[in-house]
């Protein structure tokens, strides 16, 4: 993982020192333990969708069926929590991974064999998705409540810290030591900078698109499971908040959008950076509109930071 | 217009550099009006980077380009051709997706970003009806016409672009010998008209036939300028070169024909571009595959790995048929074959990636192998004398002979028992050449089987013990031993007899 | 006739593919062909289609436009404002509508272009910025714009829908001369072949710069139809229609790797997205249903155009 730090990862790090201390000079609350574990709770759902998206962003691809990959699996588990069933109750976690995982994999399937681009083809798929939910669910909210498991790893504490950032941090962790120790974290940016050297190479490239897809759709799912439980109940669009600033997340921590460069690392912080910049702007009771022009103003400024700092080394 | 004792472009004291890699060093160069200019050098010698220079392609590092005596800054190809320096590049600088008349439009003076008149169309016309290019429709998507008809609309939309200095950067090497010869005339007119003609190309005979005045560059410098005939054919390579051909190439041990067969292709047959073709390498050979730009000797390297799909014929190693359906299986252990591709930078390395991470791509993959182990490409590294100022640096910092280096560590880390190269020393300078002819002998000896593609005459002769020549597809010659000669090879890549009394065969 | 069919395949596919949606949803629709329902039609399909239009732009240059959504919301928002009074006024409120989409494109140009950064993300980010600023202009759906003018670009003229005939003026009047200047061919031959374009003499910066700006002004057109259609402004509305207008242009045959298709195609893509969206109404597929048809007919559309690589021979040839 240390491997992985470069200053474009630490840049949202600094970000979030420096939007904690200005944003404490106007709202001292700011600076309270209760604050900003509350703050490491809410980043953990951004934090595990921009794990996933950087796995595949990593490899030069795009993944734009984030939200109703979320919304399925939240109304998946949700439902069958809802049965009653203390089996299917059982069930409901690893059902939605599965889910996520069988999406991923219909993901990988259009850009590795079809070679469709995968912003198109993720495109697709989401409504894809959209379509068999409110089939599914007739355009109603879905019936059916999240398990008490669910619950606790959106809203739970253990030692101090809130569950759903523990889980956060454990996968990232889990996923950083994958993609430095194993040769998939090598073929992954391999084939973000070079498909075709890498296939020449070797290396089965088709594998390792499907595993990184089904990966993000893991993530996502995941995801989806404890927004459920934070909100104790899936809901229609509930993912559709969340695509653009996971992209977000991702490019802010360093990854490059053409894939191949950047890590975990810098998506963590970037996670960090743009949940806490949402809540103070809305602790600050800025209205939406500026806090819409502030966010994107935010995000350009460090874009250029990067550009403009590679520039000065080239 | 411009004093005639003031020449048309003047370069003083240029320098290119890329990273590390000095493409010109302190180079001073002269083109005058009404004459054309040769430039003769080995690939990588820096002549394309000049041509780059002239065209405002590319920016000096150092140096000054002057214009009729004064001094210009090309920042931009815009730039030099509002002072009339047209390039037909060897990559060619035609839009794919486009039409042929699109292109010709592209850029064409007076077009501009306004409504387009096709002026000038006309003469482009004209220029490709005389150079054997009449059947080349307007309409046709440039991604639909063959190479030569290319180069052929490459060569009408410089012509149109009414050139003071023409580049011609190889820019017949895929034309036939007669439409070349038109072309000739077209150049001689443009020539005698006033324009100065910069012609770089590989094949002596066109030189001899178009230049009026000579320059051979060697490693990033200009070694001599002199008049056509001042010099001969052994003097001009040894200026190339720097030093005698057979001094490159390593010691030719008798052949081993008795040896075990490592590699055996029976009727090899793909699509119309590979026609039965049938070879064995044994243990201890290196095997040549000539023939002009594709014809099929390409292709067949590729199937061998496993990158072609419903190809017809067997393969056997050591003896064992086998069926090799992706580059992942060509390199397991059991099979253990290499491939070296013939464009290093897409296809063999990854320019973004260190040289260590480029190092151990190929070797991750094998269960039997520790890619992290130094050991594993000490050996290569060492012998081909890898110059780098770190392994942990990106690969694409290193010149293109070392780069090269870096490709053949990387596959020879896996102890191939078979290796298949394409065109290996393509690009690459004289030196970098001598220490991959040398590895791949001291390869052969221990045992390694070896099939080299090659467009360089030289290499299929010195270094190789057998040669099969591709014509259209199919193998038409099959040479060793003393039928190796450069006459025979010349003779089958255009798939003629050599000897007059040969025909009735 | 057949070279011009061969060489634009993929806007005749698209045109005979939206006839055959056209007339099925004609023949479907209880009150069959006429004025009434041509002119609905029309305008659902060219809100989108501007929309398309503005992607267009941006994809050919081998770019994507993310903000295209937003400029639609902000330029509706600003028209809210301007559309009404005097005839003067109103056309010069017209103007001021495109001029800010233009501004936006600009803008998503110039960082692109100078900030060096990659338009995927650029527009991302000045997609929020742009939101903000028509909720700024419209914290709530409101404002108004003149019925007269709005109902002249909305209804028919002799019959045939007011809609149509500005898509007509955009493809005769626009596209056809502006794909014979410089300009539009440029436009290709960066998205083709950027070293070909910058070696052929082509100022590949104010190419790319002015298929942005063209792209933005598309999305004021897109936006300043849209007033038209709903005589409100409502800064809600960003959110379908980046994505949507993505799947236009797919389906009318723009490759996203640029330089291949044409406006044409891209409003064709745009007509028959919303032509199987009203078919669907009309099918009796059950209405709960029709999301996840919509979803699999553009699953299977892209999908088609993407079974090419099953055919090559030589595995290279994928990785482009």
């Amino acid at each position: 993982m240390l491997r992985s730090i470069s200053i474009d990862s630490l840049m949202p790090y600094f970000g979030v020192v420096l939007l904690v201390f200005a944003g404490s000079a106007f709202f001292p609350q700011i600076l309270s333990a209760d604050y900003l574990t509350q703050q490491l709770q809410i980043a953990a759902f951004l934090g595990l969708l921009a794990t996933g998206a950087t796995i595949v962003i990593l490899l030069g691809h795009i993944d734009l069926s984030v939200p109703w990959v979320l919304t399925g699996s939240a109304i998946l588990s949700t439902s069958l929590v809802g049965t009653g069933n203390p089996t299917l109750t059982f069930l409901a976690v690893p059902a939605a991974l599965a889910f996520g995982a069988l999406i991923g994999v219909i993901n990988g399937i259009g850009v590795a064999i079809l070679r469709i681009p995968s912003m198109v083809w993720t495109l697709a798929v989401n409504s894809m998705l959209l379509g068999l939910a409110v089939l599914n669910t007739g355009g109603f909210n879905p019936k059916g409540e999240s398990s008490p498991l669910m619950n606790a790893m959106a809203s739970g504490d253990l030692l101090g810290l809130p569950i759903s950032f523990l889980i956060w941090i454990a996968i990232s962790v889990g996923l950083a030591a994958f993609l430095t120790r194993t040769p998939f974290g090598r073929y992954l940016r391999s084939i973000g900078f070079n498909e075709k050297a890498t296939f020449l190479s070797g290396v089965s490239t088709p594998s390792v698109v499907f595993a990184a897809f089904a990966i993000a759709g893991m993530c996502s799912a995941l995801g989806g499971v404890m927004l459920a439980g934070y909100a104790n109940q899936a809901y229609q669009s509930m993912g559709d908040p969340f695509l653009l600033p996971t992209i977000a997340a991702v490019v802010i921590g360093g990854t490059s959008i053409l894939g191949g460069r950047g890590g975990l690392f810098g998506t963590i912080g970037g996670a960090l950076f743009i949940t806490l910049l949402t809540s103070i702007l809305s602790v600050m009771q800025i209205d939406d509109a500026w806090r819409n022009i502030i966010f994107g103003v935010i995000i350009l400024v460090m874009l250029l930071f990067q550009t403009l700092r590679k520039g000065a080394v080239a | 217009m411009s004093n005639s004792s003031t020449p048309l472009l003047e370069m003083r004291d240029i320098s290119m550099h890329f990273g590390a890699t000095k493409a010109l060093d302190g180079v001073d160069f002269i083109c005058n009006a009404g004459e054309v200019h040769a430039v003769l050098g080995e690939n990588g010698a820096g002549k394309s980077t000049l041509m780059k220079l002239i065209a405002g392609v590319l920016q000096p590092t150092n140096g000054q380009l002057r214009v009729d005596g004064s001094d210009v800054f090309l920042n931009a190809p815009q730039a030099a051709l509002r002072h009339g320096l047209v390039c037909m590049f060897q990559e060619l600088s035609l839009v794919p997706d486009l039409t042929v008349r699109e292109n010709l439009l592209l850029g064409a003076p007076g077009a501009g970003i306004g409504w387009l008149r096709g002026q000038g169309l006309d003469k482009a016309q004209d220029v490709l009806g005389r150079i054997g290019g009449a059947q080349i429709k307007m309409a046709a998507r440039v991604a639909d016409l063959t190479l030569p008809q290319r180069q052929q609309v490459e060569i009408a939309k410089a012509i149109m672009k009414k050139p003071r200095l023409l580049i011609l950067d190889e820019a017949t090497s895929a034309l036939s010998a007669s439409v070349v010869e038109k072309v000739f005339d077209l150049v001689r007119e443009e020539r005698d008209s006033g324009t100065a003609i910069l012609f770089i190309s590989h094949r002596f005979h066109e030189i001899e036939a178009l230049a009026d005045r000579v320059s051979v560059f060697r490693n990033g410098q200009r070694v001599e300028t002199f008049m056509k005939g001042d010099h001969d054919y052994a003097a001009i390579i040894n200026m190339m070169v720097g030093q005698k051909i057979e001094e490159l190439f390593p010691e030719k041990p008798p052949a081993r024909q008795d040896a075990e067969a490592v590699l055996d292709v029976r009727n090899y047959t793909w699509e119309g571009q590979v026609k039965d073709v049938s070879l064995t390498v044994r243990r201890g050979q290196i095997v040549g595959l000539g023939g002009l730009d594709g014809q099929g000797q390409g292709a067949f390297l590729m199937g061998l790995v496993g990158l072609l799909r419903k190809a017809g014929g067997t393969t056997a190693i050591a003896g064992q048929p086998t069926r090799i359906g992706s580059p992942k299986q060509a390199k397991h252990q059991d099979i253990a074959l290499a491939y070296i591709p013939e464009d290093r930078k897409t296809e063999g390395l990854i320019l973004d990636q260190s040289i260590q991470e480029n190092l151990e791509l190929a070797a991750l993959g094998r269960s039997d192998l520790d890619a992290g182990d130094a050991a594993l490409y000490a050996g290569a590294l060492e012998q081909l004398a890898l110059k780098h100022g770190g392994l942990e640096l990106p690969v694409s910092s290193l010149s293109g002979g070392n780069q090269q280096k870096v490709v053949l560590a990387k596959w020879l880390a896996l102890k191939p028992r078979c290796l298949l190269l394409a065109d290996p020393t393509r690009g690459i300078d004289v030196k970098t050449k001598t220490q991959i002819y040398a590895i791949l002998r001291q390869l052969a000896d221990q045992g390694t089987a070896i099939l080299l593609l090659s467009t360089d005459y030289e290499e299929l002769i010195q270094l190789c013990d057998e040669t099969h020549v591709f014509f259209d597809g199919a193998v038409v010659a099959s040479l060793s031993g003393d039928d190796l000669t450069p006459q025979n090879i010349i003779a089958a890549t255009l798939n003629v007899s050599p000897e007059p009394q040969a025909a009735h065969a | 006739m057949l070279d011009y069919m061969r060489s634009n395949r993929r806007e005749v596919i698209a045109g005979v593919v939206l006839i055959a949606l056209l007339s099925a949803y004609l023949g479907t629709h209880p009150r069959g062909a006429s004025t009434y329902v041509m002119t609905i039609w029309a305008n659902q399909c060219l809100i989108l289609g501007l929309a398309a239009c503005a992607q267009f732009f941006a994809v050919v240059v081998r770019g994507i436009d993310l903000s295209v959504g937003a400029v639609v919301a902000l330029t509706n928002c600003v028209a809210s404002y301007v559309l009404e009074g005097s005839a003067f006024g109103m056309a010069f409120g017209m103007v001021a509508v495109v001029a800010a989409g233009a501004l936006c494109g600009l803008l998503n140009g110039l960082i692109i272009v100078y900030g060096r950064i990659q338009p995927i993300v650029v527009t991302l980010a000045t997609a929020s910025i742009f939101v903000g600023i028509a909720l700024l202009l419209r914290p709530t759906p409101g404002g108004a714009v003149n019925y007269d003018l709005a109902d002249a670009m909305t209804l028919d003229v002799l019959g045939i829908p007011t809609a149509l005939v500005i898509t007509a003026v955009a493809v005769f009047g626009f596209w056809l001369p502006f794909r014979r200047t410089g300009l539009g061919l440029g436009l290709y031959a960066l998205g083709s072949s950027e070293q070909a374009a910058f070696q052929s003499g082509i100022n590949t910066r104010f190419i790319r710069l002015a298929a942005f700006t063209l792209a933005g002004v598309f999305g004021g057109l897109a936006g300043l139809f849209y007033s038209f259609v709903t005589t409100t402004g409502d800064a809600g509305i960003s959110a379908g229609f980046t994505l949507n207008s993505i799947a236009a242009v797919v389906l009318g045959g723009v490759l996203l790797r640029g330089g291949v298709g044409s406006l044409i195609g891209a409003l064709a893509g745009a007509f028959i997205l919303k032509t199987i969206a009203s078919l669907m109404f009309f099918s009796g597929i059950p209405s709960l249903a029709q999301p996840l048809f919509e979803g699999l007919i553009l699953a299977a559309a892209i999908a088609i155009g993407g079974a090419d690589v099953l055919r090559a021979r030589n595995k290279l040839e994928v990785y482009a």
